[in-house]
């Protein structure tokens, strides 16, 4: 018997894979959240569903969408503190206006806080300003007790700590303080970089690190002297002084909430090899000089996706995974040719979008966090027959290069290529903390 | 304007809150339990910069010597009641507690706070009341004839109401939403098309209000619907499992 509101369904993640027969538990008093912790045996704490693989899903699911208020704001000094369900999307409408602008955030707005510390994202600035955590302040966790525990870098340290990157195993985020970064205008000053190939790019990469954002897309079909050709992408939040007139009216513009719907999933024939080989070529091709330089809105520099709902439907009803890994600085240049030969080898599994980014210092209090300093790779890859050898081998690579793969992106790893404490036993589990602990 | 809000938790007063917050007026929500309320009011102000206050309000204890609520209503421009029960009419029929809490929620206790309402508009000689009635109140079915007959008596009551204080310059309306995806309803069944969400239903009423409108329905297919269903003779009408 619970008091919540609660409703069955069959669920997933952005992956499309797995599905999960799941109860959704979802309130949003605290009192009710607190007592469903306490009546469960084993619960899910869940954001908004934007992890890829089977984090966050399992028989028993908290979500915490219900949560999604804002709850006090300092303008002066750039303080947020709001509920854990609240959308990076809800947070960037509200502050842009103010001045602000999240100090972090991943490739899409629609996740939320307290998915946001559980992974604890990167982003294209991870080089010049960390993960999500390094600018929370604070949080309130329910623990397995069914307590309120106020946890930062001070207080209840290593319970903070235990949280960030820890996939919901510490409790549920209840709240969160964070603070924002500053800003002139809601547009980035941008320059697109053609390079030729994988030690170019990392040279580029090296030579670019005075830009606050860069990010890499990879034409992963080419090899040989071409291999890892693809297009450097920096970024630097502009000035008022930068902007056109038009843009100057109103330089503080949020994201507008238009968007194309994906209304059905594409059937499974439509990327294939030719199709993504094509796009690759067009794409790289598309830009013709070197260099490309302009000022666009954050929404089409940071989350170009997000325009697209549902984008995750073109891969087809059987959905896709993403395969995200770092390799240590050391081992980068032999480890991403490596795995990049033996990704144009695996011929059945062709990927259209794979970004490379450049990591910066590894934060080392941040133990289960998933960036280190060295390069991290992240492809989309339909799934089909052979996927979990294809993931193997891939796995292998990166195990002998010394690296490790993203937990909120997998769904097949296994447990020696993730940063994970010994001890997986617990109340707040998914399936794939029960995956990983067999 | 200042606005009052009879029912503080249920999803279509919360819904109104933040509406009428965003044209920038001051909502107080009146109900039991308010303090779980504390994280909406503060996201309801910070976002739009006015004032929600919070007041705990427990209708069936209500009396008309409560100075406070007294000087709340003295100072409201617009009071809107959404307080009510579904309970169960099984229950009803075995308990008279639960069939008195019907009655009580739905009516008497209702409209002895409409009462206390209606006096101050009339001292102050404008107010807009807009009471929140239901279509269960326009034909007594089997499956909750407790709580249609309450919502019966508030409709008939906000009518009278409506035609008394015409001429004295303050303006009733009732509303009668339909099937809702509220809390109220999330175990039932109920037919998509026919359902509205309680930002449809806040939109609805806000506008009833703004328009000085006398009976709205939240969904135009159920003035309709209603129309036919009170059209079925008695004699078919009693045969039927509604």
């Amino acid at each position: 018997m619970n008091i919540l509101s609660m409703k069955t369904q069959k669920i997933a993640n952005w992956g499309n894979y797995p599905n999960v027969e799941s109860n959704i538990h979802s309130s949003e008093y605290i009192d009710e959240v607190i007592q469903t912790v306490k009546n469960s045996d084993q619960i899910t704490p869940r954001g908004n569903g934007r992890s890829y693989g089977d984090a966050s899903l399992g028989e028993n699911i908290l979500s915490c969408l219900e949560l999604n208020k804002i709850l006090a704001f300092d303008p002066n000094n750039g303080i947020l503190q709001c509920q854990s369900g609240v959308l990076l999307s809800d947070i960037l409408e509200f502050i842009l206006p103010h001045g602000y602008f999240l100090p972090v955030t991943p490739g899409t707005k629609f996740i939320t806080v307290g998915g946001a510390i559980a992974s604890d994202v990167h982003g294209k600035n991870h080089h010049v300003d960390g993960c999500f955590s390094e600018h929370t302040l604070n949080f309130n966790l329910i623990d397995s007790e069914g307590n309120i525990v106020s946890c930062s870098a001070q207080n209840n340290k290593s319970l903070f700590y235990e949280t960030v990157g820890g996939m919901g195993r510490t409790g549920v985020i209840v709240d969160a303080t964070i603070k924002l970064k500053p800003i002139e205008t809601s547009f980035i000053k941008y320059e697109y970089q053609k390079v030729k190939n994988l030690d170019d790019m990392m040279l580029s990469f090296e030579n670019c690190l005075d830009w606050t954002y860069s990010v890499a897309w990879l034409d992963v079909l080419k090899g040989g002297k071409d291999m890892g050709r693809g297009i450097l992408m920096k970024g630097e939040h502009a000035k008022l002084s930068e902007l056109k007139s038009t843009n100057r009216k109103r330089p503080l513009l949020p994201h507008s909430n238009k968007a194309i719907n994906m209304p059905f999933f594409l059937p499974s024939f439509v990327l294939n090899d030719y199709t993504v080989k094509l796009f690759n070529f067009l794409y790289y091709n598309k830009q013709l000089a070197q260099l490309k330089n302009g000022i666009v809105h954050y929404d089409t520099f940071f989350y170009p996706l997000d325009s697209i709902l549902n984008w995750n439907k073109c891969y087809g009803k059987n959905g896709f995974t993403q395969y995200q890994f770092v390799l240590p600085k050391k081992n980068s240049l032999d480890g991403l040719k490596a795995f990049l030969n033996k990704l144009r080898s695996s011929k059945n599994f062709s990927s259209f979008l794979v970004v490379l980014k450049l990591f910066g210092k590894t934060n080392p209090s941040a133990h289960w966090s998933f960036p280190m300093e060295g390069y991290t790779l992240a492809l989309d890859i339909k799934i089909k027959e052979g996927i979990q050898e294809l993931i193997k081998e891939f796995d292998d690579i990166v195990y002998k290069f010394g690296g490790r793969v993203y937990l909120s992106k997998d769904a097949f790893s296994s447990r020696k290529m993730f940063n994970l404490p010994d001890n997986l036993a617990g109340k707040f589990t998914s399936v794939q903390i029960n995956r990983l602990k067999k | 304007m200042n606005i009052l809000i009879f029912g503080a938790s249920s999803d279509i007063s919360k819904e109104l809150a933040r509406q009428y917050a965003q044209q920038n007026d001051n909502v107080t929500l009146l109900g039991t339990g308010v303090q779980r309320l504390e994280p909406l009011k503060l996201d309801i102000e910070i976002r739009n910069k006015v004032k929600v206050d919070l007041f705990e309000f427990d209708i069936l204890k209500y009396n008309n010597s409560n100075e406070k609520i007294k000087k709340l209503i003295n100072q409201s421009d617009i009071s809107i009641m959404l307080i009510g029960y579904l309970g169960n009419q099984n229950e009803a029929d075995e308990n008279d507690d639960e069939l008195a809490r019907i009655v009580n929620l739905n009516y008497f206790k209702v409209i002895e706070v409409l009462n206390l309402i209606q006096r101050t508009y009339v001292s102050k000689q404008t107010g807009i009341i807009a009471g929140v009635s239901s279509v269960a109140g326009d034909r007594g079915k089997q499956s909750n004839f407790a709580y249609g007959s309450a919502k019966a008596g508030l409709s008939v009551y906000l009518d009278g109401l409506r035609n008394r204080l015409y001429p004295k310059g303050v303006h009733v309306v009732t509303i009668k939403p339909g099937f809702m995806a509220t809390k109220m309803t999330k175990d039932l069944n109920l037919p998509k098309i026919l359902t509205a969400s309680p930002q449809k239903a806040a939109k609805t009423i806000i506008k009833a209000i703004a328009k000085r409108k006398n009976k709205v329905f939240v969904n135009w297919m159920w003035k309709y619907i209603m129309i036919i269903i009170r059209a079925i003779p008695e004699p078919v009408f009693k045969k039927m499992k509604m």
